[in-house]
């Protein structure tokens, strides 16, 4: 089994700046920013909307390519790697989940949780029974032979943390991922993502305008106009 | 109803080209069956003739200068000779030497002008299908008596002729008495209403051609490679030699351009079918764009999600095919035991079709490049999706 060095970040970023254009002009999402997360704990990115919040989120999961700065992932210079180099390591080692739960309606939960195994060529079975597993834990042992459409808010983003984590990632991105559910399935999805963090020693990284859940991690990193203003 | 387009494109595809290949076989079986796959005439002969027109009195004459002592000989003049030459081909698997010309058939009450063919007769059966062609009377009637004809069907009908009745053929030499050992029919009007066939020794006397006039009448083994056969024929002996698809090349052009025409309408629906797919993958990826994007942030590659489009594509073709062919092959059947008499350049009871591997394998090839297409757009566009700006686009 590998082992993890708690010590050294699990994802460190370097002055990373992107823009993006937008009808005619020019928006600079991001202006040099930098900082680490180790594994085993939960950081929050908090801050006004447009901040650029979401791009870091999306810069540190290899969904988009900053226009310059380094993004070190387990010690490896991941931000000018290659597509395919990025596309397996969103399969192997890094879990997202989202303000909504994008969740393939026309899937069983199960089928649902499994899709990241499937794809890195874990036979069907194996990868059912081991996302059952995951939804077990998840306290949904008995939703997985639902359509993924048929459950309620709260359990559609606790299929979606599921999904995100049935792979084991080194790095869980959360895009909001109480922005939609009531006060009570907020604190219950927050729970699972802490408890995924200390016991799976996983760096969870968390965009979120709450608060309270905000404070209740173990760093807090505020954001403005592109910017980290306080750490 | 994509799956259905295909399935029925392929079916009408396969049959609309068995029937139309299916009436050209039938025609060409025919004509090699009736005038073989060579004739070979005349030789090319140096005549170096001029012609003078000169006008006096108001009168305008003409004059035509041979070369002295130059001849014209109609047909072959050394039949043996040129047969020998022949038996080096050894594409050619009969020679029949026939001696044509005009007679005036009387049947007592009418007459007709008939095309009379002098034949030996085993040598014609070589280069004919006129053993299947006889309806009434037999060949070994004709065989066996010198002073009989066979008559083609039409003419027959037309002189209210039957079986064994005593015909006179004049012109030529005299007047000949003959009797009607058989009744043919080729199928092709043209002949059966003009042909009559004698004993090629019969027509010689008659026509007072002992010695030359005749033509030669091949058949080959392979009777798609004529045209290169009569070339080489008519280079090495000299003489004229036509090809059955020099012949018959205004029908065989005709039978080309529907065949090709069919192709190119029922083509279409495999297009509408191509499009209709098209339009369902094309509506699917817009529809399907936040979950290709959840998909490609899980760690799917373009590719592999160009392959779910790329599969149902293939699924529909396989299906369409496989669906097509049956119902291709069960349609062509049926349509065979349909009855259709048809006379006039080919004789048939029932629809003619032909069983052609290539008409399924042209059809299948129609299909996987529409069908390739229409998947492939959408499949491709699918892949390009950029699963950033479509979350970020999506929250």
């Amino acid at each position: 089994m590998e082992t993890k060095d708690l010590a050294k970040p699990l994802i460190r970023i370097s002055n990373l700046e992107h823009s993006f254009t937008e009808g005619e002009g020019t928006i600079h999402a991001l202006r040099g920013v930098s900082f680490d997360a180790l594994a085993g704990e939960v950081t929050a990115v908090v801050g006004p909307s447009g901040c650029g919040k979401s791009t870091l989120l999306y810069l540190m999961g290899l969904l988009d390519r900053p226009d310059s700065g380094e993004i070190h992932l387990e010690e490896d210079s991941v931000a000018l790697a290659n597509d395919e180099i990025r596309t397996n390591l969103r399969n192997t080692k890094i879990g997202f989940v989202f303000q909504f739960h994008f969740l393939i309606k026309e899937l069983t939960v199960c089928e649902n949780v499994a899709l990241p195994l499937r794809k890195s060529g874990v036979p069907e079975k194996q990868a059912l029974r081991k996302a059952k597993d995951v939804l077990c834990r998840l306290g949904l042992d008995d939703k997985c032979d639902r359509l993924a459409n048929k459950l309620s808010g709260g359990e559609q983003q606790r299929v979606a943390i599921a999904r995100a984590l049935v792979h084991s990632p080194a790095l869980l991105l959360a895009d909001e991922p109480t922005g939609n559910l009531d006060t009570a399935n907020s604190e219950k999805v927050f729970q699972l993502l802490i408890q995924f963090a200390r016991e799976e020693k996983i760096a969870v990284i968390l965009v979120t305008h709450n608060s309270e859940i905000a404070d209740n991690c173990d760093h807090i990193i505020s954001m403005k106009d592109g910017q980290i203003i306080n750490r | 109803m994509s799956l259905f387009g295909i399935t029925l494109g392929i079916a009408f595809f396969v049959i609309t080209q068995a029937q139309t290949s299916g009436f050209e076989a039938f025609f060409i079986r025919t004509i090699l069956g009736t005038n073989g796959a060579i004739r070979i005439s005349d030789s090319f002969q140096d005549m170096h003739g001029t012609v003078r027109s000169s006008s006096k009195e108001g009168k305008t004459r003409f004059f035509f200068h041979s070369r002295e002592g130059a001849r014209y000989t109609e047909g072959i003049e050394n039949t043996e000779l040129l047969r020998n030459a022949l038996l080096h081909f050894p594409e050619i698997s009969g020679i029949s030497e026939v001696l044509e010309g005009n007679a005036i058939l009387n049947g007592g009450s009418r007459s007709q002008t008939i095309q009379m063919h002098g034949i030996v007769l085993d040598d014609h059966i070589m280069v004919s299908d006129v053993e299947n062609q006889i309806i009434q009377g037999s060949l070994s009637a004709f065989e066996s008596d010198s002073m009989t004809i066979l008559l083609g069907n039409r003419i027959a009908q037309r002189l209210m002729l039957k079986l064994g009745d005593r015909v006179t053929i004049e012109g030529g030499t005299g007047n000949l008495q003959l009797r009607i050992a058989g009744l043919f029919e080729t199928g092709v009007s043209q002949i059966d209403k003009n042909r009559a066939y004698v004993h090629l020794s019969t027509s010689k006397a008659f026509l007072g051609k002992r010695f030359s006039g005749s033509i030669f009448q091949l058949s080959m083994f392979e009777p798609e490679k004529a045209p290169e056969i009569s070339a080489q024929i008519q280079e090495t002996t000299g003489h004229r030699v036509v090809s059955w698809q020099e012949r018959e090349q205004v029908w065989l052009d005709v039978f080309k351009a529907l065949r090709i025409s069919s192709a190119i309408t029922v083509s279409s629906i495999l297009l509408l079918s191509g499009l209709g797919i098209f339009n369902v993958f094309a509506i699917m990826v817009m529809e399907k764009t936040r979950d290709i994007a959840i998909l490609r942030s899980m760690g799917f590659k373009p590719s592999d999600i160009s392959a779910v489009f790329l599969w149902q594509g293939a699924i529909i073709l396989v299906i369409g095919i496989f669906l097509g062919s049956c119902v291709g092959i069960l349609s062509t059947y049926g349509i065979s035991k349909i009855p259709l008499r048809i006379r006039g350049i080919f004789s048939t009871e029932s629809f003619v079709v032909n069983w052609d591997l290539s008409h399924y394998l042209w059809a299948i090839l129609i299909a996987v490049l529409f069908v390739s297409i229409a998947s492939w757009i959408p499949a491709r566009r699918a892949a390009k999706i950029e699963p950033a700006k479509i979350i970020r686009e999506t929250v």
